[in-house]
């Protein structure tokens, strides 16, 4: 029996940022978030099923004013911590605090090298700000991975975002195109870069990697709709992830809200354990049993797993059919027609909004 | 891409690798921000020598007394293999 190794703790809806790519759900339910004493009984479940990585992320996981004795927690227990976060509210006082409480690794997200851009996709002008949060997680000796979603907006400027992240002295550079679920998906067609926008950003990754050698680590997360075939998603659904939302909802992945008749159970119902091994939306598609034509007979099934599950759902509204992505797919025409359309470079975001939460 | 590695080299966990224990199967894993790697009993022997003050001769020297047959040259090999997957630095001079 497979066990999970990562679980990403979504705290909190909120954030101050609002870009447009966002992959948080568009609409969410009106509940109240778990609370501190909550998310330690959920930990210490999580750790007696196996999970060795604890994500918080969000929104904008600052803005828990607890967010310091959930990681004194976490590492209590034994997991490694990351937090995924704006870097909105993360001074050096506060980046001490969490260091001290135990965080191991900082991704911190930058929009953009250039400040009117990063400022006008992130919808607030917080572009300075995260220049000071990175200095601060250097400067309490905190390993810092700056993520960089990349877009038809942004993708034209990856060598000054490689020079950027090397400035503040990042470990590591991720540059991760955007995934089209949540507000990404009702952007799609203002965020898609062109094919030859694609070509040269690998171009640009390759120069970049050749600059900076190992004083800084560049991943590049592909641009799955340019792909043939689609990505591993979650390494298998109901595999090696688990994702609580803010509201205790127990996700095989980030985006699986919005699959129709999932059968997705809280931790307020029912102990994680029962829920990984036997909650309806874990097991719907866990293995390869689920699968038809062509994934079944497919002998790329055990490299991707068919791809994403929310992917397929949300371009066929059948959760079980293949990734549209992949060339083999009878949909694949779906993502063709879609990256058909890549209109203009500016064209009007829909910036995401903030959940109002009781 | 082969990582370049001498015998003087003081090899370390990278900064933001961990290594810690798996309370499910009582394995050495080394933990990063993208994911896990379970060590085997051998290389977790390695690698928790490799603290950045003992070079690659002391550590395959310190493990070779508590293991029979580890060569040298296996040593170096899971040594490279860790620098080029970033989990190791070797610190030279």
């Amino acid at each position: 029996m497979d066990r999970p190794l990562g679980l990403l703790a979504e705290l909190t809806y909120k954030c101050p940022l609002h870009c447009p790519y966002c992959s948080n759900p568009v609409a969410v339910p009106r509940a109240a978030e778990l609370t501190l004493h909550e998310w330690c009984r959920v930990l210490a479940e999580a750790r007696q099923l196996g999970v060795l990585q604890l994500h918080l992320t969000g929104g904008e996981p600052l803005v828990r004013p607890d967010l310091t004795p959930l990681i004194t927690q976490a590492r209590d227990l034994g997991f490694y911590v990351n937090l995924v976060t704006s870097g909105v509210g993360l001074d050096e006082r506060r980046a001490s605090e969490l260091a001290h409480a135990g965080l191991d690794h900082v991704q911190l997200s930058m929009q953009d090298a250039d400040r009117g851009a990063a400022d006008e996709i992130a919808g607030a002008r917080v572009f300075g700000h995260k220049l000071a949060a990175a200095r601060a997680v250097t400067a309490v000796e905190l390993p810092l991975t700056i993520n960089v979603v990349l877009h038809r907006g942004n993708i034209g400027r990856i060598g000054p975002i490689a020079d950027l992240a090397a400035a503040l002295s990042a470990d590591r550079l991720e540059l991760a195109h955007t995934q089209y679920y949540g507000w990404g998906l009702l952007n799609r067609s203002a965020l898609l870069p062109t094919r030859d926008q694609v070509v040269a950003a690998e171009h640009a990754v390759a120069h970049a990697r050749a600059t900076y050698g190992d004083t800084l680590e560049i991943l590049y997360v592909v641009a799955d709709y340019h792909e043939s075939y689609p990505k591993p998603c979650m390494h298998g659904w109901g595999r090696r992830h688990i994702v609580i939302a803010p509201d205790g909802r127990v996700l095989p992945c980030p985006a699986a809200a919005q699959i129709v008749g999932l059968g997705i159970e809280t931790v307020r119902e029912r102990p994680l354990n029962e829920i990984w091994h036997h909650s309806p939306a874990f097991t719907r598609f866990r293995g390869y049993g689920w699968m038809s034509e062509p994934c079944r007979s497919c002998a790329r099934k055990e490299i991707d797993f068919g791809g994403c599950r929310c992917q397929a759902f949300q371009l066929t509204g059948d959760a079980s059919r293949a990734d549209p992505v992949c060339q083999l797919s009878p949909d694949n025409h779906l993502v063709e027609a879609a990256l058909r359309v890549v209109g203009p470079p500016h064209q009007p975001l829909h910036p995401r909004s903030n959940p109002s939460v009781e | 891409m082969t990582a370049a590695l001498l015998l003087t080299d003081r090899p370390q966990l990278r900064r933001g690798v961990r290594a810690a224990t798996d309370p499910l199967s009582d394995e050495t894993v080394l933990l990063f921000p993208e994911g896990v790697l379970i060590l085997n009993e051998t290389a977790a022997a390695v690698v928790r020598q490799c603290d950045g003050c003992l070079s690659v001769a002391e550590v395959a020297q310190a493990v070779g007394e508590v293991y029979d047959d580890v060569a040298v040259a296996d040593v170096m090999s899971l040594l490279r293999d860790l620098i080029a997957q970033k989990l190791l630095v070797a610190n030279r001079g």
